[in-house]
């Protein structure tokens, strides 16, 4: 039995009877107004509780949280630089098995678990993710894709979807928005062999809450990539940030699914998906683009999807 | 028992690292530096060093891992030199922030390009502004107890600072020497267990690493420079504890024949002790010279060092690397040194030398052809610095 | 008790400006921000715990009937919940004053 699936044998997840009611993030941190992002953090903080330790990349999370002299953390917690959250947990990893072997302390359950935001996963900080994941060290990593670099003014990142506007990939006379398809950091964490590899949006808080549980319960690498809508940047409506984190996962433009010992499962098949159009609709961002972008768009979709499935086995409720 | 054995500098680093009982080493290899790390990797996996050995992906890794593991509390190692010191250099800044008592070696190399594997002094002065404390050895049995030093200075709780251990890479990194290697159980009675006052620990959660906007970000500032200001006592005072407990003394700044120099010879490193067997021959030959070497050069010992060459009429002041300032004022541990005297009202005759760059050798006649220079030049001929040993 | 415009002394900060409050962040009064408030209708409501698991601000605790009820000093009036309830029992209405 692979080592994912040894340690999820057992695996009781959460429903909304049995939601947890930790809450290691406080109220009082200065996100946006219906800011995506940090309700996914949230969730996947909730479903871990509170014998962890945080260590943040540079962005938006890292901002809102920990404007001094106050924190909005509840669990230890630790900021460095922008494109090493996963070497710095790599160091705190090893810094606690070494002294847990070696009796300095008693300390052998806790979570060690990293985030960054997609410019500081996908972009500046894949290196140290890619060293992270070779090394075997056990953390979970959480990539918070909002789709651009927001914290410093929307400008475009490798995780900008293709024909988003953002500010350094602006639509124009002689340019459609972001020219490049988005980067697929999850197959390139599965294709590093981390046991348990994982997409989940805020939009399916139980599907996210129960990978991030799972990916904390696997010894070694894990990985998660979160969903996460930013109004400020999508230029969408408040409220609306969990719908849109739903249409992306019935558009089929962001699917949600487990990579667990190399084994594809689908989370949530999407039997009768809303069309790629429909997603577009409340967000800004790509209010520009013409019908035979969104078409080229529609068919791209269409294909990874179908190339998904095939990799994939459809597994209910798990 | 200390044992004395001949063995390769770089390898006695190692071995007084893992006596030092570290928790955590993450380290990325570069000439000439491998050594250490691979000794390291070495006793770990032979089960002699009881320690996370983490072979990073870069030197930015490294740091980044160390910081990471000194902030949960475990005593953190590492080792590099010239670009993965210049690569690891953003997080140096951070570390030294947090005040987080990481131990560096730093086996001196010169910074590209060209691309140079050998030693001067780049990497030593491009940390100088970083926050650390510099600790500088001459020879093998300094750079163990450098290392030895490097720990116990920086876990002192009136410290919790990282330090840099400096050795000259090659001259020193890769020759062997006779060396008194103290054994666990002596630098256990020096070097009690790491405990911080702080650390990641889910029993008592702290952030780390927050935002410092405009209006504390200059008290954080004046925080750490005090912390480095108030350092330099207790380094004194750890030395002269190590001399109680080991037999071998150590100063700020060492001196050699200063007592009635009229010249003096200010280096760092490794051509120091090439300056020593030049001046005794000059001595032989009635020239009155002598030589100051820094052995702390952060936090700089500005007292020590004008209280050993304030008497002296002419100064010879070397520098091993080339912060490019335009050619119109000296080179960067020259420039530390006049700005000493300036601040006492103290003026002699000076001369600075960019010598031993890229691995050149400075040998003897250097050395004589220098104290000549200056002191046969008039006052005011000499320029603010001068390569010497270049092919025009 | 820390102030929220950071205005302390140097020597009475932590070393590295380590924080060891754990989530005093909670201090600020975000609800300043809202121009709108979500109320809920506790007739409609069924308990099913959406509005408080999709709260980006940790607005909704339950309270001892089980209905989740909201902490007007942090929410910042985004609207999520009202949008997200399945049968409609938050509204968002204009906030006085």
């Amino acid at each position: 039995m692979g080592l994912a699936s040894e340690a999820l044998k057992n695996f009781k997840g959460f429903n909304l009877r049995n939601l947890p009611e930790v809450e290691p993030l406080s109220p009082g941190h200065r996100a946006c107004q219906g800011c995506g992002e940090v309700l996914a953090l949230r969730q996947a903080l909730k479903a871990i509780g509170n014998n962890v330790i945080v260590v943040s990349a540079t962005g938006c999370m890292e901002i809102v949280t920990s404007p001094y002299p106050q924190t909005a953390w509840r669990v230890p917690w630790l900021h460095v630089a922008f494109e090493n959250a996963a070497s710095v947990v790599s160091g705190v990893e090893a810094a606690y098995k070494s002294m847990n072997r070696k009796k300095i302390i008693d300390r052998p359950d806790v979570t060690f678990l990293a985030y960054g935001g997609d410019g500081a996963t996908a972009d500046i900080g894949l290196q140290a993710l890619s060293g992270a994941l070779e090394r075997g060290h056990n953390f979970v990593y959480l990539c918070l894709d909002n789709e651009a670099y927001m914290n410093t003014g929307i400008q475009r990142s490798s995780s900008t979807p293709f024909g988003a506007s953002t500010t350094t990939s602006p639509p124009g006379r002689k340019s459609s928005g972001q020219a490049t398809w988005k980067k697929n950091v999850v197959e390139i964490a599965a294709a590093h062999g981390a046991p348990y590899v994982a997409t989940a949006s805020p939009a399916y808080p139980i599907d996210l809450m129960n990978k991030v549980k799972k990916a904390s319960l696997v010894p070694g690498p894990t990985y998660i990539h979160i969903y996460s809508p930013c109004p400020t940047g999508w230029r969408c409506g408040i409220e609306e940030s969990v719908e849109i984190a739903r249409l992306a996962v019935l558009s089929k433009v962001f699917p949600l699914y487990e990579v667990i010992d190399g084994e594809y499962y689908l989370s949530r098949n999407v039997a009768k998906p809303k069309p790629v159009s429909e997603y577009f609709k409340p967000q800004r961002r790509f209010r520009h683009l013409t019908e035979a972008e969104v078409r080229f768009i529609q068919q791209r979709i269409d294909e990874e999807y179908e190339k998904l499935l095939q990799k994939c086995r459809v597994q209910d409720g798990k | 028992m200390s044992k004395r054995i001949g063995i390769e500098v770089s390898l006695a680093v190692a071995e007084t690292v893992g006596l030092c009982d570290v928790d955590v080493v993450a380290a990325y290899p570069i000439t000439p530096q491998t050594h250490i790390v691979e000794h390291l990797s070495e006793l770990v996996a032979d089960g002699h060093l009881d320690a996370e050995f983490v072979p990073v992906e870069s030197e930015h890794s490294a740091m980044s891992a160390c910081i990471g593991s000194s902030a949960s509390g475990g005593r953190t190692f590492t080792s590099t030199c010239s670009q993965g010191y210049a690569l690891m250099s953003e997080l140096c800044y951070i570390a030294s922030a947090l005040r987080l008592p990481i131990v560096m070696a730093v086996a001196n190399r010169a910074l590209s390009a060209p691309i140079n594997i050998w030693n001067d002094h780049s990497d030593l002065m491009y940390a100088r502004d970083t926050g650390w404390i510099q600790l500088i050895s001459e020879n093998g049995q300094e750079a163990v107890d450098m290392t030895i030093l490097a720990f116990r200075i920086g876990e002192d709780k009136r410290v919790s600072l990282p330090v840099q251990v400096n050795l000259d890479g090659f001259t020193m990194s890769h020759v062997i020497e006779p060396l008194t290697i103290p054994d666990a159980k002596e630098i256990r009675e020096f070097l009690p267990p790491f405990n911080p006052v702080l650390r990641l620990d889910p029993a008592s959660p702290v952030s780390m690493g927050g935002v410092g906007l405009p209006e504390i970000y200059t008290e954080c500032r004046k925080a750490q420079d005090e912390a480095l200001r108030a350092s330099k006592p207790v380094i004194q005072e750890i030395f002269d504890d190590f001399a109680r407990q080991f037999g071998r003394h150590y100063k700020l700044v060492e001196t050699y024949r200063t007592e009635d120099a009229d010249t003096i010879i200010v280096a760092l490193g490794s051509i120091a002790q090439t300056a020593m067997t030049a001046i005794d021959a000059m001595r032989t030959r009635g020239r009155k010279v002598g030589i100051a070497h820094i052995r702390v050069f952060r936090p700089f010992p500005a007292a020590e060092l004008v209280e050993a060459i304030g008497g002296a009429k002419n100064l010879v002041l070397l520098d091993r690397s080339t912060a490019f300032a335009g050619g119109e004022v000296s080179g960067p541990v020259a420039l530390e040194i006049k700005c000493a005297l300036f601040d006492k009202g103290l003026a002699p005759k000076v001369g600075n030398f960019l010598v031993g760059l890229g691995g050149r050798d400075v040998t003897d006649q250097n050395f004589e052809e220098m104290v000549e220079r200056v002191a046969s030049a008039k006052n005011g001929d000499l320029p603010a610095y001068e390569f010497i040993n270049v092919r025009e | 008790m820390a102030k929220e415009t950071g205005i302390q002394r140097w020597k009475e900060l932590n070393p590295g400006m380590a924080v060891t409050c754990p989530g005093n962040a909670a201090e600020l009064k975000t609800g300043d921000w809202r121009s709108m408030r979500p109320e809920t209708d506790c007739e409609k409501c069924i308990k099913c715990g959406q509005c408080y698991i999709l709260c980006p601000d940790m607005v909704y605790s339950k309270n001892e009937d089980g209905y989740y009820v909201q902490n007007y000093y942090w929410c910042k009036g985004c609207g999520i919940c009202a949008r997200e309830c399945p049968v409609d029992a938050i509204r968002m209405v204009q906030e006085v004053d």
